[in-house]
C-alpha cells in the first residue's frame, strides 16, 4: 500500500478518529459556548473556518461533531450489516424455500430507493438521532444482505469446505472455522466502504431535519442551520460540507484499497 | 538445411529474476524441436519471448533470427505482421483460449481477416477446410458452436486450426496436450506429425518426455532457466549426458510394475452403485471391492465418471441405487450425522491441493486441525507432532509458518498427504493426485503414497487417467468408459492382455519413451 491516495485518506480517517474519540486535544474549546458579539466572522487565524450567527466556532463544532457523525456512520453500518448477516446466511445456508423467500424479501427492499426507505421509517416511529440511525441502518440491509448471500454461496462450495467434512468435522465447526472467517474477509472490507456511505446518509437526514437538531454539532445539522445563509457567509455550509465530502471519499478510498489489497 | 529460427544467447530478466539465461538454439526449416522442462524451467519464457510477448517488465538480450528478421529489434508492428501469419502460436490453456462468446469458426476467421483480403464466404469456406483438416468432426456444424459447446480435445483441435489458419512456417505449440486424456492427446500428436510432414516446423514446449520422443526431432532441456543439454531425440533418451535428463527420464511412469502387499480383508466394497444426474447415467451399476493395503486403481478419461465413483466412496454423493459399505458397515445408506464420527477412517487427496485449503490457514493451521480429531479430548496438538507430520511427508519443519499458496505444487501436494493421514485413515481416495505436478515431482510423490501405504497398511483407491501413473501404483485395475466399468482384473493382467476395445486403445494410446 504505497500508493499517495490510500496513504492521505488513512491521514484523513486517522485525523476524524482522533477527533471523535478526543476532540479536546484538536479543539479545546466549548462547541456550544456562544459569543454574541464575534458572530459571522469569517476565516481567520483565530477561527480558521469562521464563526456562526451565534459567534461559535465552526472549527471547534466540525471537531466535536465528528463524535456524533462518525457514531451514527458505524452504528448505522452494524446495524445493515447485522441484519445483512442474518439474512445472507439463511439464504445462503438454509433450504431452498428459505433461500428463495428471503432473497425475494430482500428484493422487495431493494426496489425502494434506501434514503426514502429511511424516511418512511422515520415517518413511522418520529425523527431523532437514534431512529435516523437506525433507519439508515435498515435501508443499507439489503443490499449487503445480497452480497453476502452469494458470498456464503461461493464458499460454501469450496473445495476446502468439503475437505473439511471429509475429515469429519462436523457443521458447527465447518461454519464456524472456514465458511464464517471466509465469508468475514470481504464484509470488512464492505464495512469500510459503508461507513463513509451511512454518514452521508445521516447527515442528509440531519440536514432534512429528521436526525440531530440544531444546535447540537453534528455536520448535517450544522449544515442545515447555514443554510438560510449561504450566500453571504460562505463557511457556515462549506467546512461542514467539506467534512462529509471528505469522511466519504477517505473511508471509500480506503476500503477500496482494502480490496484490492484482499484480492492479491 | 538453413534454419528458420535462429535463437542466440537469450537471456530474459524480469527486474532481478533471470527467467531465462543464455540459451541458443536453431530450428531448421519444417523439423520439430521440442523444450523440456518443469514448470519455472523458463521453457514457456522462452516461447513468449520468441513471439515477442515477454511483456514490458522484461529485460531480453540476445538474439531471435526468423528467416533474416531479428525478432528482437522488430517493431511490434512487424512482430504483429509475423505472428499469425508467419508464426502460428497454440498456447498452453486451450481451454480458456477461445472467447466463450464467439463460435469457434468466427474465432478462426479472425486471423483470415485480418492478414488476408479472402472473402466472407471465401473465409467459411476455409474455416470448414482448416477443421477438416485438424480432423474435427462435422466441422460444418462445429463451426457455429461456442467452445463450451466443444470438449477438451475439440477445442485443443480448434485452436490448433487457428494457429495453421495461414499456413504459418512455424508452429509454437506450449504444453499442448497436458490438459487432455490419453486418447485425444494421441490424436493432437498425430495431428501434430501431420503438419510437421506438411512442411511447417514446431516449436514444442512440455515437460512430458514421453511426449516429445514422439515428434521431435531435437530436445533442449532447460532448468531453472539454463540449457542443461541439447542434441538429437535419440542421443539425448540414449545416452543422457546430464544427471538431470537421466532424473527425467526415470521419472516417466509406466517402467517399473508395482509390486503390491498381501491383501488383507475388505475395507470398502461398493455394491451395484449407480448415480444419475438428471437423465445423464454417470455411474452405472458399479461394484467393487477393496483390500486393506492394497491400491484399486480406476482408469478412465474425463466425464466416465471415476470422479464420481470417488465422490460416490467418500459419501458425498448419495448413490440412487446400490451402496457403499465401510468395514461391512453401511456407509451411503445412513444419514450424514451417522457417519461423521467414522470420517477419520477413510480421507482424500485431491487434484487441485490448492483449492482444498482453506487460504486463511497456514499449513499449522491445516494440519493441527487434521490431527486435531485423532487426538484425545482436551489436548493440544503438540510441536512435535506436526514435525513429525510434515517430516514423515518430506517436508522441512519451516513450511509450517506458510501459507499453502506461495509453496510449490509438489508440496502443496505433500501437504495435502500430510492432512489425509493425520487422523490415522484406513483409506485413502486420491482423485487424479499427480495430475497437475511435473514428472520427476509426479514420481516423488507416487513413491511417498507407496511408502506411506506399507508403513500404515493404507488403502488406496487411486484415481487417474494416466495409464503409466496407474500401473506403477495399483495392484487391481478398473477401467470406466461412460459410467460403465468395462474391465477389471490384476494390473499386470490387464496390460498384457487387454480384453475390452477401449482398454486396447487406451494402452496403444498411451505416450511411450520411444529411444
Amino acid at each position: 500500500m504505497r500508493r499517495p491516495s490510500v496513504v492521505v485518506s488513512l491521514a484523513i480517517v486517522l485525523f476524524i478518529v482522533i477527533a471523535a474519540i478526543a476532540p479536546n486535544l484538536l479543539a479545546p474549546g466549548d462547541p456550544l459556548a456562544i459569543h454574541p458579539g464575534d458572530s459571522f466572522l469569517p476565516p481567520s487565524l483565530g477561527h480558521p473556518f469562521g464563526t456562526d450567527e451565534s459567534g461559535r466556532d465552526v472549527y471547534t463544532r466540525i471537531i466535536h461533531g465528528a463524535g456524533a457523525s462518525v457514531l451514527i456512520g458505524i452504528t448505522a453500518t452494524a446495524i445493515g450489516l447485522g441484519l445483512a448477516i442474518v439474512f445472507g446466511l439463511l439464504a445462503g445456508l438454509g433450504p431452498r424455500w428459505l433461500d428463495f423467500g428471503t432473497t425475494r424479501f430482500l428484493e422487495v427492499l431493494f426496489a425502494f430507493p434506501g434514503l426514502l426507505f429511511a424516511l418512511l421509517f422515520i415517518v413511522i416511529y418520529g425523527p431523532g438521532v437514534l431512529t435516523s440511525t437506525i433507519a439508515v441502518g435498515l435501508a443499507t440491509a439489503p443490499g449487503y444482505g445480497r452480497i453476502i448471500r452469494s458470498r456464503v454461496l461461493v464458499v460454501r462450495r469450496a473445495p476446502y469446505l468439503e475437505a473439511s467434512l471429509v475429515l469429519g468435522r462436523g457443521r458447527f465447526f465447518r461454519v464456524t472455522r472456514h465458511l464464517l472467517p471466509n465469508v468475514a474477509g470481504s464484509l470488512f472490507v464492505l464495512a469500510t466502504l459503508g461507513i463513509g456511505q451511512s454518514i452521508v446518509w445521516a447527515s442528509s437526514l440531519s440536514y432534512l431535519g429528521l436526525g440531530a437538531v440544531p444546535p447540537a454539532a453534528e455536520w448535517g445539522a450544522m449544515l442545515s442551520a447555514g443554510r438560510t445563509y449561504i450566500s453571504s457567509f460562505w463557511w457556515l455550509t462549506f467546512f461542514p460540507g467539506l467534512f462529509i465530502v471528505l469522511t466519504a471519499a477517505a473511508t471509500t478510498l480506503l476500503g477500496r484499497g482494502l480490496q484490492e489489497r484482499v484480492r492479491s | 538445411m538453413t534454419s528458420l529460427l535462429t535463437v542466440q544467447n537469450l537471456s530474459v530478466g524480469f527486474g532481478p529474476l533471470t527467467a531465462v539465461s543464455d540459451v541458443s538454439f536453431d530450428i531448421p526449416a519444417g523439423a520439430c524441436v521440442a523444450i523440456v522442462g518443469e514448470s519455472g524451467s523458463g521453457k514457456s519464457v522462452t516461447a513468449r519471448t520468441i513471439l515477442g510477448l515477454a511483456g514490458r517488465d522484461a529485460t531480453v538480450s540476445g538474439s531471435i533470427g526468423f528467416d533474416d528478421t531479428d525478432l528482437t529489434h522488430s517493431s511490434p508492428r512487424r512482430l504483429r505482421a509475423l505472428r499469425g501469419r508467419d508464426i502460428g502460436f497454440v498456447s498452453q490453456g486451450a481451454l480458456v483460449a477461445l472467447d466463450p462468446l464467439r463460435t469457434v469458426g468466427h474465432e478462426i476467421a479472425d486471423s483470415l481477416r485480418v492478414h488476408t483480403k479472402l472473402s466472407p464466404r471465401q473465409r467459411q469456406e476455409r474455416v470448414i477446410e482448416l477443421l477438416e483438416s485438424v480432423g474435427m468432426p462435422e466441422p460444418m456444424l462445429r463451426a457455429s458452436q461456442r467452445p463450451d459447446q466443444l470438449s477438451g480435445g475439440l477445442r485443443q483441435r480448434a485452436v490448433i486450426a487457428s494457429a495453421i489458419a495461414l499456413n504459418p512456417r512455424l508452429l509454437i505449440a506450449d504444453e499442448p496436450t497436458t490438459a487432455l486424456d490419453a486418447t485425444v492427446t494421441a490424436g493432437i500428436l498425430d495431428l501434430l506429425a501431420t503438419l510437421r510432414e506438411r512442411g511447417t516446423a514446431i516449436l514444442l514446449i512440455s515437460h512430458d518426455l514421453a511426449v516429445v520422443s514422439r515428434l521431435a526431432s531435437h530436445i533442449v532441456v532447460m532448468r531453472a532457466g539454463v540449457v542443461v543439454e541439447s542434441g538429437s531425440t535419440q542421443q539425448v533418451l540414449r545416452e543422457p549426458r546430464h544427471p538431470y535428463t537421466r532424473e527425467l527420464i526415470a521419472a516417466v511412469p509406466g517402467g517399473l510394475p508395482h509390486t503390491g502387499s498381501p491383501a488383507g480383508e475388505p475395507v470398502v466394497t461398493a455394491t451395484g452403485v449407480t448415480k444419475r444426474f438428471g437423465s445423464r447415467v454417470a455411474v452405472d451399476e458399479v461394484s467393487y471391492e477393496l483390500r486393506r493395503g492394497r491400491t484399486l486403481g480406476v482408469v478412465g478419461e474425463s466425464g466416465s465418471g471415476k470422479t464420481t465413483l470417488a465422490r460416490l466412496t467418500l459419501a458425498l454423493e448419495r448413490p440412487d441405487a446400490g451402496s457403499i459399505e465401510l468395514f461391512g458397515e453401511p456407509w451411503t445408506a445412513v444419514p450424514e450425522r451417522d457417519r461423521t464420527a467414522r470420517r477419520p477412517r477413510i480421507g482424500a487427496i485431491y487434484q487441485d491441493a490448492l483449492s482444498s485449503f482453506d487460504p486463511r490457514l497456514t499449513v499449522r493451521q491445516i494440519l493441527a486441525d487434521a490431527l486435531g480429531p485423532a487426538a484425545e479430548l482436551g489436548r493440544r496438538v503438540t510441536e512435535a507432532e506436526l514435525v513429525s507430520l510434515v517430516e514423515r511427508v518430506g517436508l522441512n519443519a519451516n513450511v509450517l509458518p506458510r501459507h499453502p499458496r506461495v509453496l510449490s505444487g509438489g508440496q502443496q501436494q505433500r501437504v495435502a498427504i500430510a492432512r489425509a493421514i493425520a487422523p490415522r485413515p484406513d483409506v485413502i481416495v486420491c482423485d487424479e493426485p499427480v495430475s497437475n505436478l511435473d514428472v520427476s515431482v509426479q514420481a516423488q510423490v507416487l513413491a511417498l503414497l507407496d511408502g506411506l501405504q506399507r508403513e500404515f497398511g493404507l488403502s488406496y483407491l487411486f484415481i487417474t487417467h494416466d495409464l503409466g501413473v496407474v500401473r506403477q501404483v495399483s495392484d487391481e485395475l478398473l477401467v470406466m468408459k461412460d459410467g460403465v466399468v468395462v474391465e477389471r482384473g490384476e494390473t499386470e493382467a490387464v496390460f498384457a492382455e487387454p480384453r475390452h476395445p477401449f482398454t486396447r486403445a487406451l494402452l496403444a494410446a498411451v505416450p511411450k519413451l520411444r529411444r
